[in-house]
């Protein structure tokens, strides 16, 4: 609120400046997102790999996907997001347990 | 003749009075009025639930009984279970948790009131959907578990009650849960930090963690359940490429996580208890606190101990029972603290601090035979006997039951008003104790002689005659507990006097607070010193707290009846989906529940509510 303060509504250099950072750091991840994709698409398609590294390598890339949106596009690396971080960790710990106790317990 | 005209007009309010209060707290989002709520929808199916067992001792009393048939007996056991987990015990802790935790943060009310009303008449409604079905053709009979195939095959419609009801009381309880997390992020006093919060608080906390994620699996469970049942699917059907063990897992990854729901916030309750009655903080806190979360976490990785007969093999059958003896660490680490809490405290021993007293014994035997049942090896000899039953109503009872009694004698002044006679109090836990014992602990022996559970007979001269005598003998007794337990509350509502705001001596945010506070808990939030905040002044001093804030106005949310149609619109669609396999008008029920429900759903959204405000002035006003 303290910010809000000032009577013209020019940001200050600070806020430009952070800003600036958070949009290039936004447009990496991105490019990092997009690439991590077409890579994903070209293992499969060209058959280069054997298909267990290919399963694997897909599952990495699925789960620092995933990272990602948390991270950059869903705010969870700022301040004040450690509850919530912990409880997404938690849920999938045991959502992760379920589905393995399933396939590993039941149809395994 | 005044008098008489004056007479009159009492009596007119009066009888107005009771179509208000009714109203009143069928529209309430008051978290004291919806705890009261979970506490009177509780109490009446602990009583129910309290029923079903003294039928089930009193079949048993003699061999080869015929008190009642076979397969009412396979009924009244399933919903023996099925009451006393689901609708007694976890409401009443839901009941007590909405009651104390706000007052204990300093909160004016939990986070979304109206999500608090929407969840106790979930489960309002959910329980006695649950229960008609003794009036339309029998009661679910398939176990408390309802293991498939024997659940998908039983004939009737009792099954059908035991997975719509229970989705519906389990949709309550799992709003309830997510209220709670929200309430202890986002509305605690200005210095009230983690650390400093309350144990009862933690414990509700931890509990409302598991709640979020166990109560998925069993609702995805009991949605498999229901369209097997109803609409022709086939996921538990083996004939058809199904497989049974699914609703095993399912139910277990819920159902573990369920008995330390049960068990954790009365751990939070009875540190409250001994370091309130040892004038003395609590010994250990900060380990209590990482104990609390241990066991949560571990909670998730022992469901299997639960099917360790089904045939797993022996590595999966290892890897959880090593899990499972894990968890005796952290909660010794509990036991030992409650009694370090004690050593050189100034020990008060009143009713609330004798059932603290009984319940550290109690439940260190429910805790040891656990041991043993997760013993593999061994378990192939106790699994399905009454060693098992003993068990787990050494810790159901001896530490949830125990735990719901001692919190209710604790903190009845703060939710009711008024404290409970010590006279009787002490007669209903020396009754319910000497009872709990007598029933409970020789079930083991009648276990390790090969009792099986669940027969609705055994035979003469198989020396299980005795033993099944003195359980029911002390089903008795604690019966007469109870009893005595609700005369006491009848009592003192009727002839008690009103009760101190601190009749304990107490060290914990709750008791700064009127007894029973009013609907806006405080004047001004309290700002929060340390831990056990009032103890911190009374030491100091000061005797009250000091105000965080100027007296300015209070923002609270307005009384709404929408939750209870939403529900409403729920338990008639519940009928249309259990009765329209029989005939296709009931899909009229099913689709015009949900229309109710929908568009409460609508008129809430839409609707502009921004609750209303206290001012200032009449809150000066009232401190005259």
């Amino acid at each position: 609120m303290t910010e809000n303060t000032n009577t013209n509504n020019q940001l200050t250099d600070f806020h430009r400046q952070k800003n600036k950072e958070e949009m290039k750091r936004n447009v990496i991840s991105f490019a990092m997102m997009i690439v991590s994709t077409i890579i994903a698409f070209a293992v499969v398609a060209s058959g280069v790999m054997d298909r267990v590294f290919a399963i694997f390598l897909l599952f990495i890339l699925a789960v620092a996907q995933v990272a990602f949106q948390f991270f950059y596009f869903m705010h969870m690396k700022e301040k004040g997001h450690a509850m919530p971080a912990v409880m997404i960790v938690a849920g999938t710990w045991a959502a992760f347990l379920t589905t393995f106790g399933l396939i590993a317990a039941v149809w395994w | 003749m005044s008098i008489a005209v004056s007479d009159k007009n009492s009596a007119v309010t009066q009888k107005r009075s009771i179509g208000a209060v009714l109203w009143d707290y069928l529209t309430t989002v008051d978290h004291m009025k919806v705890a009261h709520l979970y506490l009177f929808g509780g109490a009446f199916f602990f009583i129910l639930g309290g029923i079903e067992a003294v039928i089930i001792r009193i079949q048993l009393l003699v061999p080869e009984n015929d008190f009642v048939s076979a397969g009412f007996y396979n009924e009244i056991i399933t919903m023996h279970g099925t009451t006393m987990i689901f609708l007694a015990a976890m409401p009443l802790l839901l009941g007590m948790m909405n009651a104390i935790m706000p007052l204990q943060i300093g909160a004016r009310d939990v986070a979304f009131p109206f999500l608090n009303s929407l969840g106790v008449w979930l489960f309002i409604l959910g329980g006695i959907m649950l229960n008609m079905s003794w009036f339309f053709g029998g009661a679910p009979d398939a176990g408390w578990t309802a293991y498939a195939p024997l659940s998908t095959t039983s004939p009737g419609h009792g099954v059908d009650f035991y997975a719509v009801g229970l989705q519906i009381a389990g949709a309550g309880t799992l709003m309830s849960g997510i209220n709670f997390l929200v309430t202890i992020i986002n509305m605690r006093a200005p210095g009230m930090t983690y650390m400093r919060m309350p144990l009862f608080t933690w414990t509700t906390f931890i509990t409302s963690i598991l709640i979020l994620f166990a109560f998925p699996a069993l609702t995805v469970g009991l949605f498999l359940l229901m369209f097997d049942r109803m609409f022709g699917s086939a996921f538990f059907d083996v004939a058809l490429g199904g497989n049974t063990i699914i609703w095993q897992h399912l139910f277990w990854i819920f159902g573990h996580p369920e008995v330390y729901i049960l068990i954790l916030p009365v751990f939070g309750l009875f540190s409250e208890i001994f370091s309130t009655f040892s004038k003395k903080r609590l010994f250990g806190y900060t380990s209590m606190v990482f104990a609390t979360m241990l066991i949560a976490f571990l909670g998730f990785m022992v469901w299997a101990h639960h099917m360790f007969t089904v045939g797993m093999g022996p590595i999966a059958n290892t890897i959880f029972s090593v899990a499972t003896m894990a968890i005796a660490i952290p909660t010794g680490i509990k036991i030992f603290n409650w009694l370090a809490t004690m050593w050189g405290g100034n020990v008060k021993i009143n009713s609330a601090m004798l059932w603290a007293l009984g319940f550290i014994p109690s439940f260190t035997i429910g805790g040891m035979t656990g041991i043993m049942v997760a013993t593999v090896a061994a378990d192939y000899q106790y699994h399905d006997t009454y060693f098992v039953i003993a068990h787990f109503h050494y810790t159901i009872v001896g530490g949830t039951v125990m735990g719901i009694f001692a919190g209710l004698h604790y903190w009845w002044p703060k939710i009711f008003g008024r404290v409970l006679n010590e006279t009787l109090g002490k007669i209903t836990f020396w009754t319910f104790f000497i009872g709990f014992h007598m029933t409970f602990f020789i079930q083991h022996f009648l276990g390790l002689m090969g009792m099986p559970r669940r027969y609705w007979v055994f035979l003469e001269n198989q020396g299980l005659d005795t033993g099944n005598f003195i359980s029911s003998l002390g089903a008795l007794f604690m019966s007469i507990g109870v009893i005595v337990f609700i005369y006491n509350a009848i009592y003192v509502w009727l002839k008690g006097e009103k009760a101190a705001a601190d009749p304990w001596d107490g060290r914990t945010l709750e008791w700064t607070t009127a007894s029973p506070p009013e609907h806006y808990n405080w004047k001004q939030t309290p700002l929060i010193r340390g831990l056990d905040c009032l103890w911190i002044e009374k030491t100091e001093g000061n005797g009250k707290m000091t105000p965080a804030e100027p007296l300015k106005d209070i923002h609270m949310p307005n009384n709404t009846i929408i939750p209870f149609i939403m529900t409403l619109g729920f338990f008639i669609s519940g009928f249309g989906f259990i009765y329209q396999t029989e005939n296709k008008l009931w899909y009229i029920a099913l689709f015009g529940g949900m229309a109710i429900a929908l568009l409460a759903m609508l008129v809430r959204s839409l609707q502009d509510d921004v609750g209303h405000y206290i001012t200032k002035e009449e809150l000066k006003g009232e401190a005259k």
